[in-house]
């Protein structure tokens, strides 16, 4: 089985676009990646497409009438905010299995504002508030709350995850926000479920983001392979029966499950890892996804925060596209915006944020209800 | 005011969740099922075991009254019309079964919730009716009497 390789990989910058269209969003993403790998849609193969909020509503086969009505396959995912991820693999799987040697992915996702979750609806009355909270921010604090029950973790210490990310956005133009946030900002602002506050939930914005990859035969024959990105991992999990994962997501199991997979399949450990783009949907989410994969013991996620090894300069880099937080998390391009983070620190063409020297990157992605997507790539010497 | 399980006003009430039961006679509680293959239980009724799969031999039983706060959140930001703050706990029950609802009668203030602190459940009539006027009966947790 080949190896597959990333070719050609953008995002837009993320804003708030409600004048424009998901499938308008797409193809500007497509073209984006098209033109990074100097190629055109008639190159194309197949698109694997990821978006959530229409996921009935064809967008692969309206961003193709977009950008050339080639007749080619398209395949429509949706896997709550492991979207984008999961057509990424999608992708990988048809050239691995030999049935394409070079397709397109485009996750892409327009969002409103406001709460996320809380679903209910149907007969009776509605639950939320009476029942305890299905709110994203909710599900997500007592996920940090289970950290803080077994490890000691702090409200300081889950914000300055927050301050963190805010910082490496200030680094990263195609970032939704470019604005410090002091701790006490982060700490003293509006509390939306603790301990999250508002400035640790991330960002509901509007993006695309699309990639071009191929068999390492193509990539040789079309003279791509000095700037291109070698998938060494592709790993997919849903989540295995835990004592309370019907209550409470459990968003854990099936990080690490991934994560293992991932190094074995990588051929690599997290000691080789260069720097980490990971789901930080939620402040807490990211200190219980340094145990999760590996970054460190789960018991010192606190500290590993405290001290800056996750940050930019740091020991093992994380988020430093601004994350979530502050780059801000259109559902489904979310997965291919990771992958182009890394991918861009591969090359070497991150400018102010660059990793020096990256050789290694991982992707992780949650998708609550749950799926984990993680990839692992690699630079091509 | 809130009532021990016991002493519940149910007449003409619905359960807010079909997993509450309202006995003719006696007293509401939450409806688990426990897997005979693998013992493990759960919250409502089930046909399938989620753990290992078997698809006989699942037995419902009546869920403990009484257990465990797990993890919580204090939620300040909801949706429109939800009185804020409330306090969202995931309880683990003794003898198995996990819950989630709303911790009552304690301050919402993280000195004074303790993970780990035992708890009742108790039952209600929801402040809340229905499109055609329905009232209903819910489960809050209170600290332990």
């Amino acid at each position: 089985m080949s190896d597959v390789y990333v070719i050609g990989i953008d995002m837009i910058k993320f804003g708030r676009f409600p004048e424009t269209s998901v499938p308008k969003l797409g193809a500007t993403a497509a073209h984006l990646a098209l033109d990074d790998a100097g190629l055109t849609i008639n190159d194309i193969q197949a698109l694997y497409s990821g978006n959530l909020g229409q996921a009935g509503a064809m967008v692969g086969q309206r961003i193709l009438a977009e950008i050339g009505q080639t007749g080619i396959p398209v395949v429509n995912c949706a896997n709550a905010c492991a979207t984008g991820a999961t057509a990424f693999r999608e992708g990988w799987m048809s050239i691995k299995a030999g049935v394409y040697d070079m397709v397109l992915c485009v996750g892409t996702e327009q969002m409103g504002k406001g709460l996320l979750g809380g679903g209910g609806g149907g007969k009776g009355i509605p639950t939320e508030g009476l029942l305890g909270s299905s709110t994203m921010p909710a599900i997500f604090a007592e996920a940090g709350m289970e950290h803080q029950r077994k490890y000691g973790t702090t409200f300081e210490q889950f914000a300055k995850v927050s301050v963190k990310n805010h910082h490496h956005s200030t680094l990263n133009p195609k970032a939704m926000y470019q604005i410090e946030t002091p701790l006490e900002t982060v700490m003293g602002a509006e509390m939306i479920s603790y301990p999250n506050t508002k400035l640790m939930c991330s960002v509901n914005v509007d993006g695309a983001a699309a990639v071009v990859i191929c068999s390492e035969e193509k990539a040789r024959q079309l003279g791509k392979m000095d700037r291109a990105v070698r998938v060494k991992a592709s790993v997919l999990t849903s989540d295995p029966y835990q004592e309370r994962n019907l209550q409470m997501p459990d968003v854990n199991t099936c990080t690490q499950r991934a994560a293992k997979a991932a190094y074995e399949m990588a051929g690599v450990g997290p000691e080789d890892i260069d720097l980490v783009e990971l789901h930080d949907c939620f402040a807490t989410a990211e200190i219980l996804h340094y145990g999760n994969l590996g970054l460190g013991k789960p018991e010192d996620a606190g500290r590993m925060v405290d001290e800056g090894e996750t940050a930019l300069g740091g020991r093992i880099p994380v988020n430093v596209s601004g994350g979530l937080l502050s780059k801000g998390h259109p559902l489904g391009a979310t997965g291919i915006a990771n992958i182009y983070e890394v991918s861009t620190h591969l090359r070497g063409e991150a400018g102010e944020r660059q990793v020096e020297g990256a050789r290694f990157g991982m992707t992780h992605v949650i998708g609550l209800g749950s799926a984990c997507a993680i990839h692992v790539l690699e630079k091509v010497d | 005011m809130p009532l021990n399980a016991e002493d519940s006003e149910t007449a003409g009430l619905l359960p807010v969740v079909p997993f509450l039961k309202i006995p003719d006679e006696g007293s509401p509680y939450l409806e688990g099922s426990r897997c005979t293959q693998c013992d493990t239980t759960f919250l409502g009724e089930r046909s399938v075991c989620a753990k290992c799969g078997s698809r006989e031999g699942l037995e419902p039983l009546a869920l403990a009254n009484h257990g465990e706060l797990y993890v919580y959140s204090i939620v300040y930001r909801s949706f429109p019309g939800i009185e804020v703050p409330y306090v969202s706990a995931i309880v683990d029950l003794e003898g198995g079964g996990t819950v989630k609802g709303n911790l009552i009668n304690i301050d919402p203030d993280p000195e004074k919730i303790k993970m780990g602190m035992p708890v009742d459940v108790i039952y209600e009539k929801a402040p809340r009716k229905d499109a055609e006027g329905n009232e209903y009966l819910t489960y809050y947790f209170q600290p332990k009497s």
